[in-house]
């Protein structure tokens, strides 16, 4: 699934990233708590989750993750924006909750890394 | 490469927000020099899980990383509290961090366990009121 085909079927906003929106992902992590998303999500090159604040980013980039959704309307700020930019993570943000978030990508074929 | 080339950085205690920095620096040089990308994966979490700890627990501190032909050293000394009991420490999911460290995403016990679980070698030197040295390597 292409980062743009998560964002229609999420209804999400592009917040950055939009010339990556055909990169493919195939493995999804979901938390709030980044110490998991660390210890559990090294095959996962999108993550879900509804933590705001800029550790999010720089778990992204430890892990070489491609694309950060953001559930239940969380908005990252501009200073975490432009950590993204900088490290070339796409970010999305959409309305649902993270349950919905993952129940919708896994319809669509996106799978959890273990 | 046949020399050892170090990086030395000193971690900001105060400063939740830009934690992370120099296991990103690290991580870009790793880059540069063209090694294997797991090898950066496992440096760069393992650094970064003990970056967060020494914000989290020890107020800040210092990391060397030498890097040689055949592993990545990275050296975190801080003089923090130390860690009273370290077979604990190690357990996953056994934290001692606080309510608000938690709502920040970390604290879920997963640190140390995290450490061990990316790197080659790990010791920890612990002193309590005296502070913490954690030495891990990564094999390229």
């Amino acid at each position: 699934m292409t980062i743009r085909e998560m964002q229609k079927v999420l209804d999400a906003r592009f917040l950055y990233g939009e010339e990556m929106a055909d990169l493919e992902a195939q493995f999804v992590f979901s938390s709030d708590m980044m110490s998991d998303v660390l210890a559990y999500g090294g095959k996962c090159s999108v993550l879900i989750t509804g933590l705001c604040n800029p550790q999010v980013v720089r778990t992204a980039e430890m892990l070489d993750i491609i694309c950060i959704i953001f559930v239940r309307g969380k908005m990252p700020d501009d200073n975490m924006l432009r950590l993204a930019m900088a490290k070339g993570i796409a970010v999305l943000a959409t309305g649902h909750y993270m349950f919905t978030t993952c129940g919708m990508l896994y319809e669509h074929g996106l799978r959890g890394g273990a | 490469m046949g020399e050892v080339l170090n990086f030395r950085y000193t971690i900001d205690g105060d400063d939740f927000t830009r934690a992370g920095e120099a296991s990103s620096s690290v991580k870009n040089k790793l880059k540069q020099l063209g090694l294997d990308s797991d090898v950066i994966r496992k440096v760069s979490i393992a650094m970064y899980e003990g970056e967060i700890n020494m914000v989290i627990h020890a107020d800040g501190g210092n990391i060397t990383v030498s890097v040689t032909d055949s592993d990545i050293t990275m050296v975190l000394s801080d003089t923090g509290p130390g860690i009273p009991d370290v077979e604990k420490a190690m357990q996953e999911g056994y934290s001692t961090a606080r309510a608000e460290v938690r709502s920040l995403g970390f604290g879920a016990g997963m640190g140390l366990p995290n450490m061990k679980k990316y790197t080659d070698e790990m010791h920890i030197d612990t002193t309590i009121g005296k502070g913490t040295t954690i030495t891990m390597k990564v094999h390229i």
